[in-house]
């Protein structure tokens, strides 16, 4: 815990994966942020997931 | 075992792809030199579509090549004509060709005829004839079809001699120059033309025409910026055809909009077209005009995107934006996120501005569907009606759809083999 505090002690750089409203709700305050321009595989298209499952080997 | 039957195609794909080599070698007339043309054969954009599905650009083109051709004497007729199914309708691509937007060639239209060193394989493509009220917009008035005429008459006999006095051009060398010039190969094509024009030049003068024609001739291609969008596209297309039908390889080899329809091929699934309502295009509009009177995405010209070039190239070509939209900055970025959906960069096409790195080349449909990310595409935007014309340019992107049922076709294809 006391770790934890320690950090928001320091000057915070973030990298923000997902909504990009954190990202934003961030730099409104002035934290330096990255956001990363992820999304979930086949935009999380449980059918297009299965199918590039099957073209990949199975380990 | 299939990640690495997979891997092995698309790599085979690629090296036919970076080791094709397009050479412009003549001029021929389309009924006599594109296989499979017959007097009252009309080849169109994009995949295949009968009379009733076209849309109005596609439509207003063939009426003005039926007009051309003397086949109909005014629209209505050629309307009658064209519904009777005495026309047999089939895409550029069935026949080793390619068409910008409606893309329609018919029986005395003079073509490109280049050849793929490498592989020996032809394409073929009619001549430019400049932006505004042309055919390939599917506008069909009689300035429409005179301008056909000279062209036909003056500007590809002019040229069949100049090209029998030069000799193939090197087409190939002079992409990679134009695009290292500010070219893109697809909406940008000032570089390409100069070059052309530079070659040809000397030899045209040397030919046995007349003062006035030769001037014309010169004048002609000086004045339209895309003349040389007929010659990159057939260049892709002999590179595209030596690569296609290597089994078990899921990279693109066909992208292609009949302005109703878009439509891919994949190379390990043959001449299966996967097709799906064509998108509309965002773009930057000729005044009066606006969104209202644009059709959907139309043409061949995706060949280019499909290569490696085009919208996949605009980092290098960054004056493009005043053109299709956007800043030079987006033009980076556009080049940079196709790198996430291709399998290698070009060896031969390469931009100045990224180091030199070469274009992001061979779209995997496994990777756009695993990203997300789809091909952007820049392109020109036909008139909804016919006989209109062009209204302006832009940005577009295939629809998903396509992307989606080709890779469940290609798995389908890999369980039938018992592959998986």
């Amino acid at each position: 815990m006391s770790k934890v505090n320690e950090l928001f002690k320091t000057e915070l750089k973030v990298i923000n994966m997902g909504l990009k409203s954190f990202s934003n709700e961030l730099k409104h305050q002035g934290v330096t942020v990255l956001q990363v321009d992820w999304r979930p595989p086949a935009g999380g298209n449980p059918k297009m997931i299965e199918l590039l499952n099957r073209l990949k080997d199975r380990k | 075992m299939i990640e690495k039957l997979i891997q092995d195609a698309n790599d085979k794909v690629l090296e036919i792809m970076q080791s094709s080599h397009p050479v412009l070698v003549g001029i021929g007339i389309a009924g006599e030199v594109i296989p499979g043309m017959t007097k009252k054969t009309l080849l169109h954009a994009g995949p295949p579509i009968t009379w009733d599905k076209m849309s109005g650009p596609l439509k207003g083109a063939i009426i003005g090549a039926l007009l051309y051709e003397g086949l109909a004497t005014d629209q209505e007729a050629a309307e009658k004509l064209a519904a009777s199914g005495e026309i047999k309708f089939d895409p550029c691509h069935h026949h080793s060709s390619v068409g910008p937007m409606a893309g329609v060639v018919s029986a005395t239209m003079p073509v490109w005829i280049l050849e793929n060193k490498t592989y020996g394989n032809k394409a073929f493509c009619t001549l430019n004839e400049g932006l505004g009220k042309v055919l390939r917009y599917g506008a069909f008035s009689s300035e429409v079809i005179d301008r056909l005429k000279w062209m036909e008459n003056v500007l590809a006999p002019v040229l069949k001699e100049a090209l029998e006095l030069h000799g193939p051009v090197d087409l190939k060398v002079m992409i990679a120059q134009a695009i290292q010039m500010g070219d893109e190969g697809h909406n940008r094509n000032k570089a390409g033309t100069s070059l052309l024009i530079r070659e040809l030049a000397p030899f045209i003068v040397k030919t046995s025409f007349s003062e006035e024609d030769k001037a014309a001739v010169l004048k002609f291609m000086h004045s339209n910026d895309h003349f040389f969008l007929n010659l990159t596209m057939p260049a892709c297309k002999c590179t595209l055809d030596a690569a296609a039908g290597i089994k078990y390889s899921t990279i693109v080899n066909t992208q292609a909009r009949n302005g109703t329809e878009f439509g891919i091929r994949i190379s390990g699934l043959g001449d299966r077209w996967f097709t799906a309502p064509a998108n509309m295009v965002k773009g930057l509009y000729f005044p009066g005009f606006s969104e209202k009177d644009a059709n959907p995405d139309i043409g061949d010209s995706v060949i280019t995107e499909t290569t490696g070039i085009g919208g996949f190239a605009m980092a290098g070509a960054p004056a493009i934006v005043q053109f299709v939209g956007g800043t030079p900055k987006d033009a980076v970025n556009f080049t940079t996120s196709m790198y996430e959906i291709t399998h290698e960069e070009n060896k031969s096409f390469v931009i100045p501005f990224l180091n030199f790195r070469g274009t992001p080349t061979g779209i995997d449909i496994r990777k756009v569907i695993e990203t997300g990310i789809m091909p952007i595409i820049n392109t020109g935007i036909a008139h909804k009606e016919a006989g209109v014309g062009q209204v302006g340019a832009g940005l577009v992107y295939p629809p998903q759809k396509c992307y989606e049922d080709a890779l469940e076709a290609f798995v389908a294809e890999m369980e039938k083999e018992g592959i998986i």
